[in-house]
C-alpha cells in the first residue's frame, strides 16, 4: 500500500511556495481553531502522549511526556523553544520544511505553546539558514497579519509572540542547553544537568525545546487524532519520519515514510540504489554522530529500537550511504576532524579527546598510523561516553568505535602498509 | 526531607538535602579526585575527575560528584575500576600538553595536576606531542599568566566573576583553542583588571601565579594565619614562613571578613617587610641629623611638645591625622584623644592607603 505523505504532502502539489494561502487552501490552520476551542492545554499534552511522538531532533524522546514535566503552578513565565540549529552532518530535513512549508512548523509552535502555557515561543534558526530564517519572518508576519498570533488569537484569549533568534553557526548550539545559553546571548556551551530544561530552562524558567519536525507534526495530531497516528509505522516509533539520503545513491534527498521502513527500502527502492553498479559499503542511519552499519543489517526497520538494537541510532534520520569506493578510515579522519572543531572546550575528555581521535586517525589515513594506534583509539572512544556534560563526545565518539568493529582490517591495512589503499581511487 | 541518608563506598552519611555528593563523601572522609572544584566557587563539572556511580531504586548513573546533589537511599561508588581508568584517561590527556619541567617538580611550584598524574602513575607515553608554547603576559604588575600549565579548569574565571566581579579573565576559542584570556585577547594590563589576585588564588597548576615572588617557590615550613596590616577591614591570611623570613602570602577562605579576598597590597605587598629602608624604631632630629632613640624617649619628647604648642597657641593649633592602616577602634580612640586630651576638634583621616 502506498504510503500517504503528511509533512510533506505539499510537495506533489505544483508551484506549492508555502505562503499562508497556499496553506489554508491544503487545508492549514484548521488544528489550530480546533485545538483552542475543543481541548483544554492538559487534553492536548494527553492527546500529544497518546499519538506516540517522539523528538525528531536525535534523542527520540517522547514529545507529550516531555511536555509533561513544565510545573503546572509556577509563578514563572513558560517558554516553548523550537530547536532549528539542525546541524549534524548529513541531515537536511528541518531546513525543507522551513524552506517550503513554514506554516505547518508555525501552527504546530502555536498549539504547542498553548499546550504548555507558553506566552513568548523562540525560533533558533541555524546561521546558515538565510533564506530559511528570512521565509519564516515572512510567514510570521503573515501568521500575525491574521491573528493566528499576537494577542486573543482566534478570540480565544490566547496570546503568543514568537521571535526567530539565528545562530552564529556552532553545532553544539543543537544541544539543547547550549541553545539555551546561546538565546541568552552567552557563549554556547551546555549547562549541567539537572536542572533540566523542563524545570530550569530559558533564564531559569521551565521550558521546552522542541525539533521543527516534531512541532510540524502536532497540527496533523491534532486534526486527525492521536489513534490514526499511533498507527502509522512500528507501535513504538509512531508516525512520520523524514529520512535525508545522502552520498552513494541515485536520488538522494529527503523522503518521508513510516519507521517500519528498512535500509534496503529506503536506499534501493526509493533512493534509486548504489550509482555505477558499485556496491554498497557502509550505511549511517541516523546523522554522522550514529555507529555506522553495512550490508548485513539492510533488512534492520528504520525505527528506534530496533536501530539500537542493531547497535546504531536513529538520531536525526540524516543517512549517509557510503559504496565500496569509500575509505572508512578517511570517514573517520573526516567525522573527528567535525566533532574536533565543534567541542565546546569545557569537559577535559571531549575537548581534548576529541583533538586526539582527529590526530590519530589523520596519522592513519596519512600512512603514519602505528600498530597501537587502533588499541589506543578503542580505549579512547571507550572512556569518552557518558562521561561529559553532553553527548558530543559520545557523538565522536560512537561512530569511530563502530569503523573500527565492522572495518578494522581496512585500519590495520593502512598501518601495515604506511599509506591509504583507497587513495586516488575514492570518491572521499 | 531536611536529611538525606546516603552509602558512599560502603560507609553510611546523613547529610541535609542539597549536599552535593562531594561534600557528603568528604564528611565520611572519602576524597574524591577533582581539579575543577574549589570550595570558594559554584561547581563547574568540567574536569570529569570526580564522576562517580550512583544508584537510586532503578536509576544507574554515572554523575559528576561535585554538582550532583544526594538523594535519598542514594548508594555512590567513588572508585570503581571503570572510574579510576576514566580518571586516569583525563589525566593522561591533561598531561599530555603540561610542561615537562613542572610535572617533573622542577619549578619548585604546586601543581595539583602533578599530584593526581603521580597518584595515578600517569605520563606522557600515549599522547606524545610537541608541547604548545604560550608566550607569557607579563603585563599586569603583579601577576604572569602562563597558558602552558592551564588545564582549562576554569576557576580564574569563575574567581574573576563571581568572585570579584570583575569579568576580566574569560574564555576565549573553542573545542581545544579554548585558553583564558581577557575578552579581545588584550594584555591583562589593558583591561580594568584591579590586581586583586583573585586568578591566582585559585589557581591549581601555577599557571596564573606572583609576577614577583618574595622568595623562590619552596615548600613553606609554616603557615601561619594572620590578618593583613593595611587597613582596619580586618581580612585574614595565611603567611608561608620559613625561619623569620615571609615566602609569601596565601589566601585564607576561611577568613570571616574576606572569606579568601585579599586587594593588591594585602595579597602582594610585603616586599616592605625586609626592606633596608623600613623603619623599625623611632628617630629623633637632632641638629639637623637623624638619631635612633627609645620609644619612651620618643613618646616624652611628643609629648612634652604638644603641651608646649597648646598652652602657647591654644588647643586650634593642633590637628590630628589618622591613618586607613589604623582599625576603626584605633581611629575612634585617635578622635577622643584629640577631643579630650588636646581639646581640639581638628581631626581629619587619610582614608586611603
Amino acid at each position: 500500500m502506498a504510503y500517504e505523505k503528511i509533512l510533506t504532502r505539499y510537495r506533489d502539489l505544483p508551484n506549492y511556495t508555502g505562503t499562508i494561502d497556499e496553506y489554508i487552501t491544503q487545508g492549514g490552520y484548521q488544528a489550530l481553531p480546533k485545538a483552542l476551542r475543543e481541548f483544554q492545554p492538559a487534553d492536548l499534552i494527553e492527546i500529544v502522549k497518546r499519538s506516540g511522538l517522539r523528538g525528531r531532533g536525535g534523542a527520540g524522546f517522547p514529545c507529550g511526556v516531555k511536555w509533561g514535566f513544565t510545573p503546572k503552578d509556577s509563578p514563572k513565565p513558560k517558554y516553548l523553544v523550537c530547536n532549528c540549529d539542525e546541524s549534524e552532518p548529513g541531515t537536511f530535513k528541518d531546513r525543507m520544511l522551513i524552506e517550503e512549508e513554514p506554516h505547518q512548523l508555525i501552527e504546530g509552535l502555536i498549539i504547542s505553546s498553548y499546550a504548555i502555557g507558553c506566552r513568548l515561543a523562540f525560533i533558533y534558526c541555524r546561521g546558515e539558514f538565510v533564506s530559511g530564517a528570512q521565509v519564516l519572518e515572512r510567514a510570521l508576519r503573515e501568521a500575525y497579519g491574521r491573528g493566528y498570533l499576537g494577542t486573543n488569537i482566534l478570540g480565544s484569549g490566547f496570546d503568543l509572540d514568537v521571535h526567530v533568534h539565528r545562530g552564529a553557526g556552532a553545532y553544539i548550539c543543537g544541544e539543547e542547553t547550549g541553545l539555551l545559553e546561546s538565546l541568552e546571548g552567552k557563549r554556547g556551551q551546555p549547562r549541567m544537568k539537572p536542572p533540566f530544561p523542563a524545570i530550569s530552562g530559558l533564564y531559569r524558567s521551565p521550558t521546552v525545546v522542541n525539533n521543527v519536525e516534531t512541532l510540524s507534526n502536532i497540527p496533523h495530531i491534532v486534526l486527525r487524532g492521536a489513534e490514526w497516528y499511533a498507527g502509522i509505522g512500528p507501535p513504538k516509533s509512531a508516525g512520520p519520519r523524514l529520512f535525508s539520503v545522502s552520498g552513494h545513491v541515485e536520488r538522494p534527498g529527503n523522503y518521508e515514510l513510516p519507521m517500519s521502513i528498512t535500509l534496503r527500502e529506503l536506499i534501493f527502492d526509493h533512493a534509486g540504489g548504489i550509482p555505477n553498479g558499485r556496491r554498497l559499503k557502509a550505511v549511517i542511519p541516523g546523522g554522522s554522530s550514529a555507529p555506522v552499519l553495512t550490508e548485513q543489517h539492510l533488512d534492520v526497520p528504520m525505527d528506534f529500537e530496533s536501530l539500537a538494537a542493531a547497535g546504531s541510532m536513529g538520531g536525526s534520520g540524516g543517512v549517509i550511504v557510503m559504496d565500496d569506493t569509500v575509505c572508512m578510515v578517511r570517514v573517520g579522519e573526516i567525522v573527528s576532524r567535525f566533532y574536533h572543531h565543534e567541542s565546546c572546550g569545557q569537559c577535559t575528555q571531549c575537548r581534548e579527546g576529541t583533538a586526539w581521535l582527529h590526530k590519530v586517525l589523520r596519522r592513519i589515513e596519512h600512512g603514519q598510523g602505528r600498530k597501537e594506534d587502533l588499541d589506543l583509539l578503542l580505549d579512547m572512544c571507550d572512556n569518552m561516553k557518558g562521561k561529559t556534560i553532553c553527548v558530543l563526545s559520545d557523538a565522536a565518539a560512537m561512530p569511530i568505535e563502530s569503523y573500527l568493529k565492522h572495518f578494522r582490517e581496512e585500519f590495520e591495512i593502512h598501518i601495515r602498509e604506511r599509506a591509504c589503499p583507497f587513495e586516488g581511487k575514492g570518491a572521499f | 526531607m531536611a536529611e538525606c541518608s546516603v552509602f558512599i563506598d560502603g560507609k553510611a552519611a546523613l547529610v541535609p538535602t542539597g549536599t552535593t555528593i562531594l561534600q557528603a563523601a568528604g564528611a565520611v572522609g572519602i576524597s574524591i579526585p577533582t581539579l575543577c572544584h574549589h570550595p570558594n566557587l559554584p561547581p563547574i563539572g568540567v574536569c570529569r575527575l570526580c564522576i562517580v556511580d550512583v544508584e537510586v531504586g532503578d536509576f544507574h548513573k554515572q554523575v559528576a560528584a561535585c554538582h550532583a546533589e544526594v538523594q535519598d537511599g542514594m548508594t555512590v561508588r567513588t572508585a570503581t575500576p571503570e572510574l579510576e581508568r576514566a580518571r586516569r584517561f583525563a589525566l593522561e590527556l591533561q598531561v599530555a600538553d603540561h610542561p615537562s619541567e613542572c610535572l617533573d617538580g622542577e619549578t619548585g611550584e604546586p601543581c595539583e595536576l602533578r599530584d593526581l598524574a603521580r597518584r595515578y602513575g600517569v605520563t606522557k607515553r600515549r599522547f606524545m606531542e610537541d608541547e604548545t608554547r604560550y608566550p607569557l603576559d607579563e603585563s599586569s604588575p603583579v601577576v604572569t599568566i602562563d597558558l602552558n600549565r592551564c588545564i582549562l579548569c576554569r576557576r580564574c574565571t569563575r574567581a574573576c566573576s563571581l568572585v570579584q566581579g570583575q569579568d576580566i579573565l574569560w574564555i576565549m576559542g573553542r573545542g581545544d583553542e579554548s585558553r583564558v584570556s581577557p575578552a579581545l585577547s588584550l594584555p591583562l594590563r589593558d583591561t580594568a583588571c584591579v590586581s586583586c589576585g583573585q586568578c591566582l588564588a585559585h589557581c591549581p597548576t601555577g599557571a596564573i601565579r606572583d609576577k614577583r615572588p618574595l622568595r623562590p617557590p619552596v615548600r613553606p615550613e609554616a603557615v601561619v594565619t594572620s590578618v593583613c596590616p593595611y587597613c582596619g577591614c580586618g581580612c585574614q591570611l595565611d603567611l608561608n614562613v620559613s625561619g623569620e623570613q615571609i615566602l609569601r602570602v596565601t589566601s585564607n577562605f576561611d577568613g570571616p571578613a574576606n572569606r579568601g579576598s585579599l586587594c593588591a597590597k594585602g595579597r602582594f605587598g610585603y616586599h616592605f617587610v625586609d626592606s633596608p629602608d623600613r623603619l623599625t624604631r623611632p628617630r629623633i632630629r637632632r641638629d639637623g641629623r637623624w638619631e635612633e632613640a627609645s620609644w619612651d624617649e620618643a613618646l616624652d619628647l611628643v609629648a612634652t611638645r604638644l603641651r608646649e604648642i597648646r598652652d602657647r597657641h591654644g588647643p586650634d593649633a593642633l590637628a590630628v591625622l589618622s591613618s586607613a592602616k589604623a582599625t576603626n577602634e584605633e581611629n575612634y580612640l585617635i578622635q577622643k584623644f584629640a577631643r579630650a586630651v588636646l581639646g581640639t576638634n581638628n581631626v581629619d583621616h587619610c582614608a586611603r592607603l
